[in-house]
C-alpha cells in the first residue's frame, strides 16, 4: 500500500484532451524553468520574492496566482460554452458526463476561490497598508505563509487535472452526492483539502490584515477617516474570521463521514444531508459580501480620484458597508427556498435578502451623486467604474427577484440564476478588478497600463459579458436548469451558440488584457510615471513613490482630514529631507513556503490514502513549526543612511519633475 | 420557440426590460406564460417585482449615463464643485427611495410566500373558478431515482416511469422525495419546483389547467445521468384521464419491492414505463428508506430514539448492507473495501415486519380569502374560531418525524 | 469639509511637522499580536459554534441506538472536568510567577498545568476507548459521530495545547522571562483558558444536559 490509491490507472491517458493539456504545461513548465535557471533567477525569485514577507511583494504574488488561475477558470467556462452549444439533435458533445461535470465543478471553485479570493485579499494586502500609512501589515510572516497556503490550493486543485479526477459535484460540494456513497473518487477529496489548505490561509490573511488596520494606522487617522477601501477591507476581513471557520468546520465533517465513516450527512443512521446545505451557506453568503465589499471600495476610491473631488456622503458609505457586514449573514436560507421550508421562515429570509439592497442602492446613489458637478477624467478606471455602475444594477435587480421565494420556486437553480450571480460577479467583481489594477499598477511598478489595449479589453469584456449572459436570462425563463450537458430541445440551440459568441468575445477581452500587460511592459519608459501620483490621487498611498521604497514612508504621515494625501497636497507641506532614522523591518523567511509546501503533500497523501506519507508529513509540518518558533531574529533595521540616500533620490526625481513642468 | 434571429437576440439583449419583452415575444418563455394556475401566479410575481424595482432602476441607470456624459472632463460648461460631497436632504432621498420599494416588494413577498406557498392547499382551480372547499386533490406520489421520475398514482393503484399525466383542472397533492440523492421537481408549465430529498418528504399543491404536453425535469445537480433526467408532462382531460389510468391498469408488470429495489438502480435516458400494480405502502416505505426487507424504516427509528434509543442493546444491531449504498454499488465497489466497510452497515428492523408508520407532515389549509392583502390564511380577529384549521407552519420538510399509526 | 488651501504664513518645516511624524519611536514589537491572537481564538470560537450547533442537530439521532443515558459516565467526566480546571488555576499561578519574573516558579506551574492537561487528555482517551470497545463508536449514529468530533477536537485542541506548552517550557529555559517569551506564555494563556471555557460548555451541553434527555 506503498501509494494507496494511486496507481498508474489514475493517469488519464487514455483521455486525448487531457494527454495534450498536460503535455503542453509539462513543456510549458519546463520552458519556464529551463528560462530561469539559464538566467540565473531561482535565487532571485526565492530571496526577493517566495520568502519576502512585504505586504507589496505578497499583493503582487496574490494577484498573479489570481491570474493565472483565472485562465484556467476561463478554459473550463469555454469548454462548457462549446459543449452547450454543440450537444443538441442527439449529439452528446465532445465531453462526458465524467468530464463535463467535473468542468462545470471546477470553473466555480476555481472562479470563486482562488481567482476572485486572491484578486482581492491581493489588492487588500497591497493597498491597505499604504493607504494607512503603515511599513507593513502586523504578522509579515503570517502574511507570506497565508499566501503559501492559498498557492497550496490552488496547486492541489490544479493537480486533480492530471492526477486523477475533480469532483463532480458542483462547486459546494452538497451531499449526499459528495458522500463517499455516491462519490467514492478522488474528486471530493481533492476539493475539501485544496479548500480546507486555502482556507487556513484566507483566515490568516483575514486575522491579520483586521489586525493592521486595528493597530497600525497613521496617527490622526480616526475610523472616521480611514479611506473607504480600508473601511470595505476591514469589513470584509471581520466577514472572512467569522464565516471561514464555519467552512472549515463543515468541510471537516464531511471528510469525516468521508474518511471514518460517521455520520453527519448520510441518508442512513440519522444523519441529515440538509444541515450541510444550511451550514455551507451560511459561510457561503457572506462570501460573496467578502469578494464584492472591498471592490465596492475600489469604486469610491476611483470615483472619488476620477471625479476630482470628495466621495459624496462618506459617513453613508461606512454605514452602509457596516450594515451589509451584518446583513449577509442573514439570508443565508434564500439560496434554498426550495427546500420546503415553511413560507414564514422563507418569506424572513426573503425580506432580510431584499432589506441588504437599500445600503448596497444607497451606495450607488453616492457614487452616482460623487459624479454630480465633478470633473470626470474617464481614464481605465473610472470607464470600468461605470459599466459596472450600469451592469450591477441589473445584476442587483434580479437578485432582488431572485430573494422573492414565490419567484425564487420558478428560478431557482436555473440560468436564469447562473445569468444573475455572473452578472454582479462579473460585473462587480471582476470589473472591479480590473479598475483596481489599472488604478494602482502604476503605483506598484512605478509605469501606467497602456490604454489603447486596455480599451480594446474593456469593450470586448463589457459587450462579450452582456452577449454572453442575456441568452442565460432568457432560457432560465424558459425554464432551462444549469448544469446541463445534453439538449433535447433543439429551439435552445441559437441561445447556447450566442451565449458561445459572448464567451469568444470575452476571451478576446482577456487576450487584450495580456497584451495590454505584456505592451506596457515593453513601452514602461514611454509610461512611466515618476510623481508616484499619476491620477491626481487622495489618499495616502499616492503619498510616496511608484514603487514605493521597501519601507513604504520614510516617516509616517500625520492625518488631519479624510483624504489625507490630498489635504497634504492642498496644504504643500514639503517632504522631510533629513534627520532620517533607521527603520524597524521583518526579515524574509522561508518558513511559509515550505510549511506550505509540506501542506500540499500532506492534502495529497490524505487525498490519495497514503497513510505513510500523510503521518510523516504532518509530523514534518508540526517540527517545521516548532522550528520556526525558535527562530527569535526576525527583525531589523534599515540603516538611516540607506533611509537618506533612498529619499534624496526621491527628493532629486521630484524636483527634476517640478524642473520640467516649470 | 420561434427561431429569434441572431439580430433580434441581440437587441434583446439591450433590453433592460427583459421579462416583458419576454412576454411580447410569444408563448415560448414557459416560466412566464404556464400552463398551471400557481405557476401562472409566480410569473405574475416575477412581473411585478420586476416593475416594481424597475421604477427605481431606470432612473439610475439613466442620471449614471447622463452624469457621466455631462460632467465628462471635456464638458468645460458643465458646473463643478470641487467641495460639495455631503447634502442631509439628498442623503434623506437615497436611502428612503430604495427602502420604500423595498417596504412595497416585502410586503409582496410577505403574502406571496403564504399564499404560494407549496403546503398549502390550493382555494381555486384559477382565476375565475374558486375551488370547493370539500374536493380532495388528487394525491400523486413522486420518487427522484437515479436518473429518472418515479410517479405513483395512489388512487388509481398505477405508477408510471418518466411520465406524468394529470387530469386538467383537478388539483394535485404531490409527496414528494428522492432515493439517493437530491434532486429538485420541477415542471415550469405546472409550478415551481421543490427539492426532493432521500428520507425526508416535500408537498407540492398544482393544478394544471391546459391540456397539452410538457416536459418536467431535476433542477438540482444529482449526478452522471442527470441531464437525461427528464419526464413528459401531460394534461389530459378528465374522462381521457380515467381511461388512460384503465389502460396502465390492464398492463402486465406490477411494481412490488423488488421490482422497486431494481428500478432504483442507477439508469440514465429511461424510456417511459408503466405499471399496473403498485405495492400499497411502497411510497412510505421509500420514504423511509425501508424498501429493502429487513431493513428499519426511519419511522421506527426516529420514535425509538424519541424514547432514548435502545440502550446498549441496539449498539450491534447492524447488518452487513446499508441502504444508502445499495443505489451504486457498482461504483462503490472500484474502492477498497476497507474503509467503506465502516459504512456499510444498516440497522436492522427490532421484528420482522418492516412497514413504514405513516409520516406526519406539514399542511398548510387553503387560503380563507383569495383578495391579496388578506389571503394568507391568519385567522382573522372576527372568526378566529376557525383558525386551527390552517395554522402556518414553520416545519421544514422534517418527514417521519413522529409516527400517527 | 477639508480646510481651504492654507498657502498662509506657516513656515515649511512646521507644514512638515505638522504632516509627518518626525520624531517616531520604533513600535514594540508584537504590538498587535495579542489583538491578532484573540481574533484568532474567536475564529476558534466559531468552528466550536458549529460543531456544538451540529451536536445540538443531531445529538437526539441514536439511529435506535445507545443514548447519552446508557454511555456516559458522569463521575469520571466530572473528575476529568477537575483536571482541566486545575490546569486552568495553575496556569493562573504561572502567570504571577510570569509577573514576578520568577524563572523557576513559572517552569514548575507550567509543569504542573501540563501534567493536569495530560492527566485531562488520559482520562478523555480511556473514555473514548472505552466507548468504542462497547460498539458505540462514531459510526453507530449521527448522535455519536457530533459527540466523538465535539469532544475530540476539544481533546486536539489540548493535545495541540500541550505541545506548545511543552515547547515554551524549553524556550523559556534558553532564553528566560523576554518579552517574546512573555507574549507567547500569555497566548498560550489565552488558549488555555479559552479551552477551559469550551470544556464548561461541552461538560453542560454534551454530558449533563445529555444525562437529563
Amino acid at each position: 500500500m506503498l501509494f494507496g490509491r494511486l496507481s498508474l490507472e489514475s493517469l488519464p491517458l487514455h483521455e486525448p484532451i487531457i494527454v495534450a493539456t498536460f503535455a503542453a504545461v509539462v513543456l510549458g513548465g519546463a520552458a519556464l524553468v529551463g528560462a530561469l535557471t539559464w538566467f540565473r533567477l531561482w535565487g532571485y525569485l526565492w530571496r526577493e520574492w517566495f520568502t519576502s514577507v512585504d505586504h507589496k511583494k505578497i499583493g503582487i504574488m496574490y494577484m498573479v496566482l489570481g491570474l493565472v488561475m483565472f485562465l484556467r477558470g476561463f478554459a473550463d467556462a469555454v469548454m462548457m460554452r462549446i459543449q452547450q452549444a454543440i450537444a443538441f439533435n442527439g449529439s452528446e458533445g465532445y465531453l462526458n458526463s465524467h468530464h463535463y461535470d467535473q468542468v462545470f465543478t471546477a470553473h466555480g471553485v476555481i472562479m470563486i476561490f482562488f481567482v476572485a479570493m486572491p484578486f482581492v485579499t491581493g489588492l487588500m494586502n497591497y493597498v491597505v497598508p499604504l493607504q494607512i500609512g503603515a511599513r507593513d501589515v502586523s504578522f509579515p510572516f503570517l502574511n507570506n505563509f497565508s499566501f503559501w497556503m492559498t498557492t497550496a490550493g490552488a496547486v492541489l486543485v490544479m493537480a486533480s487535472l492530471f492526477v486523477g479526477e475533480f469532483a463532480q459535484t458542483g462547486w459546494l460540494a452538497y451531499p449526499p452526492l459528495s458522500g463517499i456513497a455516491y462519490s467514492p473518487g478522488v474528486g471530493v477529496d481533492y476539493y475539501i483539502w485544496a479548500l480546507q489548505i486555502a482556507g487556513v490561509g484566507t483566515t490568516l490573511s483575514g486575522i491579520n490584515l483586521i489586525a493592521t488596520i486595528v493597530k497600525m494606522r497613521a496617527p490622526g487617522m480616526t475610523m472616521m477617516r480611514m479611506p473607504v477601501f480600508t473601511w470595505t477591507s476591514l469589513c470584509t476581513n471581520v466577514l472572512i474570521v467569522a464565516s471561514f471557520p464555519v467552512l472549515t468546520a463543515v468541510l471537516a465533517l464531511l471528510s469525516l463521514d468521508r474518511y471514518v465513516g460517521t455520520n453527519f450527512f448520510t441518508n442512513d443512521f440519522g444523519g441529515s444531508p440538509m444541515m450541510y446545505v444550511n451550514l455551507i451557506w451560511i459561510w457561503g453568503h457572506p462570501e460573496v459580501y467578502i469578494l464584492i465589499l472591498p471592490i465596492f471600495g475600489v469604486f469610491s476610491e476611483v470615483t472619488a480620484t476620477f471625479c476630482g473631488k470628495r466621495l459624496f456622503g462618506y459617513s453613508s458609505m461606512v454605514y452602509a458597508t457596516v450594515v451589509i457586514t451584518i446583513l449577509s449573514y442573514l439570508v443565508w436560507l434564500h439560496h434554498f427556498f426550495t427546500m420546503g421550508s415553511g413560507a414564514s421562515v422563507n418569506s424572513f429570509f426573503g425580506i432580510t435578502t431584499m432589506v441588504i439592497s437599500i445600503p448596497t442602492g444607497a451606495k450607488l446613489f453616492n457614487w452616482l451623486f460623487t459624479m454630480y458637478r465633478a470633473r470626470i477624467r474617464f481614464d481605465l478606471p473610472m470607464m470600468w467604474t461605470v459599466a459596472f455602475m450600469l451592469t450591477f444594477v441589473i445584476g442587483g435587480m434580479t437578485g432582488v427577484l431572485l430573494a422573492v421565494p414565490p419567484a425564487d420556486f420558478v428560478l431557482h437553480n436555473s440560468l436564469f440564476l447562473i445569468a444573475h450571480f455572473h452578472n454582479v460577479i462579473i460585473g462587480g467583481v471582476v470589473f472591479g478588478v480590473f479598475a483596481a489594477i489599472n488604478y494602482w499598477w502604476p503605483k506598484a511598478f512605478g509605469f501606467r497600463l497602456d490604454p489603447f489595449w486596455g480599451k480594446i479589453s474593456f469593450w470586448c469584456w463589457v459587450v462579450g459579458f452582456w452577449l454572453a449572459f442575456t441568452p442565460l436570462y432568457v432560457m432560465g425563463l424558459m425554464g432551462v436548469t444549469r448544469r446541463l450537458r445534453v439538449f433535447d430541445d433543439p429551439s435552445l440551440q441559437i441561445w447556447f451558440v450566442i451565449a458561445a459568441i459572448g464567451a469568444g468575445l470575452i476571451a478576446c477581452g482577456i487576450a487584450a488584457m495580456l497584451i495590454q500587460y505584456a505592451v506596457s511592459i515593453i513601452r514602461r519608459d514611454q509610461l512611466r510615471d515618476e510623481s508616484g501620483d499619476p491620477w491626481n490621487g487622495r489618499t495616502l498611498e499616492w503619498a510616496t513613490s511608484s514603487p514605493p521604497p521597501a519601507y513604504n514612508f520614510a516617516f509616517t504621515p500625520v492625518v488631519h482630514d479624510l483624504d489625507a494625501w490630498d489635504e497634504m497636497k492642498r496644504a504643500g507641506a514639503p517632504r522631510p529631507a533629513g534627520n532620517f532614522r533607521p527603520i524597524h523591518m521583518p526579515k524574509n523567511t522561508g518558513a511559509g513556503i515550505i510549511l506550505a509546501g509540506i501542506s500540499t503533500v500532506c492534502g495529497f497523501a490524505l487525498i490519495w490514502h497514503i497513510w505513510w506519507l500523510a503521518g510523516v508529513s504532518l509530523a514534518a509540518l508540526l517540527i517545521t513549526a516548532i522550528a520556526h518558533t525558535f527562530n527569535y531574529a526576525r527583525d531589523f533595521h534599515i540603516p538611516a543612511e540607506t533611509v537618506a540616500e533612498t529619499e534624496a533620490e526621491r527628493a532629486r526625481q521630484l524636483a527634476a519633475l517640478k524642473g520640467a513642468a516649470a | 420557440m420561434p427561431s429569434l434571429s441572431p439580430v433580434s437576440a441581440r437587441l434583446l439583449r439591450f433590453s433592460m426590460l427583459l421579462p416583458l419583452a419576454a412576454m411580447l415575444s410569444g408563448c415560448d418563455w414557459v416560466v412566464l406564460n404556464p400552463a398551471g394556475d400557481v405557476a401562472r401566479q409566480q410569473a405574475d410575481l416575477v412581473v411585478i417585482s420586476t416593475v416594481l424595482m424597475l421604477l427605481i432602476i431606470v432612473p439610475v441607470m439613466a442620471l449614471t449615463v447622463w452624469f457621466a456624459w455631462h460632467y465628462r472632463a471635456s464638458n468645460k460648461a458643465a458646473r463643478y464643485e470641487p467641495e460639495w460631497n455631503h447634502s442631509t436632504q439628498l442623503e434623506l432621498v437615497i436611502w428612503s427611495a430604495p427602502l420604500l420599494i423595498i417596504i412595497a416588494l416585502g410586503a409582496l413577498t410577505w403574502v406571496g410566500t403564504h399564499l404560494l406557498d407549496p403546503y398549502r392547499s390550493l382555494a381555486r382551480i384559477d382565476k375565475e373558478r374558486p375551488l370547493h372547499p370539500e374536493a380532495e386533490p388528487m394525491e400523486v406520489n413522486v420518487v427522484a431515482l437515479d436518473w429518472k421520475w418515479l410517479f405513483i398514482y395512489p388512487e388509481q393503484g398505477i405508477a408510471t416511469v418518466n411520465e406524468l399525466v394529470l387530469p386538467v383542472d383537478r388539483p394535485v397533492r404531490f409527496r414528494i422525495t428522492a432515493s439517493s440523492v437530491m434532486n429538485s421537481f420541477y415542471a415550469p408549465a405546472l409550478a415551481g419546483q421543490i427539492y426532493a430529498m432521500p428520507g425526508m418528504e416535500t408537498k407540492l399543491h398544482a393544478v394544471l389547467n391546459k391540456p397539452g404536453n410538457f416536459t418536467g425535469f431535476s433542477a438540482n445537480y444529482s449526478g452522471a445521468g442527470f441531464s437525461g433526467m427528464r419526464f413528459a408532462l401531460r394534461g389530459v382531460e378528465a374522462g381521457k384521464f380515467d381511461e388512460w389510468a384503465r389502460n396502465v391498469r390492464a398492463g402486465s408488470q406490477d411494481l412490488d419491492r423488488e421490482t422497486y429495489l431494481k428500478l432504483e438502480q442507477p439508469s440514465e435516458n429511461e424510456a417511459v414505463r408503466h405499471f399496473a400494480k403498485v405495492a400499497p405502502d411502497l411510497f412510505d416505505a421509500v420514504v423511509n428508506l425501508c424498501v429493502r426487507p429487513g431493513k428499519m424504516c426511519m419511522s421506527q427509528m426516529m420514535a425509538l430514539d424519541e424514547q432514548g434509543g435502545t440502550g446498549k442493546a441496539g449498539m450491534l444491531n447492524l447488518a452487513a448492507l446499508t441502504y444508502d449504498k445499495n443505489g451504486r454499488e457498482q461504483i462503490s465497489a472500484i474502492l477498497p473495501g476497507d474503509q467503506i466497510a465502516a459504512s456499510q452497515a444498516f440497522i436492522k428492523a427490532l421484528c420482522a415486519d418492516n412497514s413504514p408508520l405513516r409520516a406526519r407532515s406539514a399542511e398548510v389549509g387553503a387560503p380563507e380569502s383569495l383578495s391579496l392583502l388578506r389571503g394568507a390564511n391568519l385567522p382573522s380577529p372576527v372568526r378566529s374560531g376557525t383558525a386551527e384549521t390552517g395554522k402556518l407552519s414553520l416545519a421544514a420538510p422534517v418527514p417521519a418525524k413522529s409516527p400517527v399509526s | 469639509m477639508s480646510t481651504a488651501p492654507a498657502k498662509t504664513a506657516v513656515a515649511d518645516a512646521d507644514l512638515t511637522a505638522r504632516y509627518y511624524d518626525l520624531d517616531e519611536h520604533d513600535h514594540p514589537e508584537g504590538g498587535s499580536t495579542m489583538l491578532g491572537f484573540w481574533i484568532y481564538l474567536m475564529s476558534d470560537c466559531l468552528i466550536f459554534a458549529m460543531l456544538f450547533a451540529t451536536f445540538g442537530v443531531l445529538g437526539a439521532n441514536y439511529a435506535a441506538g445507545p443514548g447519552p443515558r446508557d454511555l456516559f459516565d458522569l463521575p469520571l467526566v466530572a473528575l476529568n472536568t477537575s483536571m482541566l480546571l486545575f490546569s486552568s488555576i495553575t496556569y493562573g499561578f504561572a502567570m504571577l510567577a510570569m509577573q514576578k519574573g520568577l524563572v523557576r516558579q513559572t517552569q514548575l506551574w507550567l509543569v504542573i498545568t501540563g501534567l493536569f492537561g495530560a492527566a485531562f487528555l488520559g482520562i478523555e482517551l480511556y473514555e473514548f476507548a472505552h466507548l468504542i470497545h462497547e460498539g458505540a463508536t462514531p459510526q453507530r449514529s449521527a448522535f455519536l459521530s457530533a459527540f466523538f468530533t465535539l469532544v475530540g477536537t476539544h481533546g486536539l485542541h489540548v493535545t495541540f495545547g500541550l505541545i506548545w506548552l511543552g515547547v515554551l517550557l524549553v524556550q523559556v529555559e534558553q532564553r528566560g522571562l523576554i518579552a517574546a517569551n512573555r507574549r507567547r506564555l500569555m497566548c498560550l494563556s489565552l488558549f488555555w483558558h479559552f479551552l477551559d471555557v469550551i470544556w464548561i460548555g461541552v461538560f453542560t451541553f454534551v454530558y449533563l444536559m445529555g444525562m437529563l434527555r
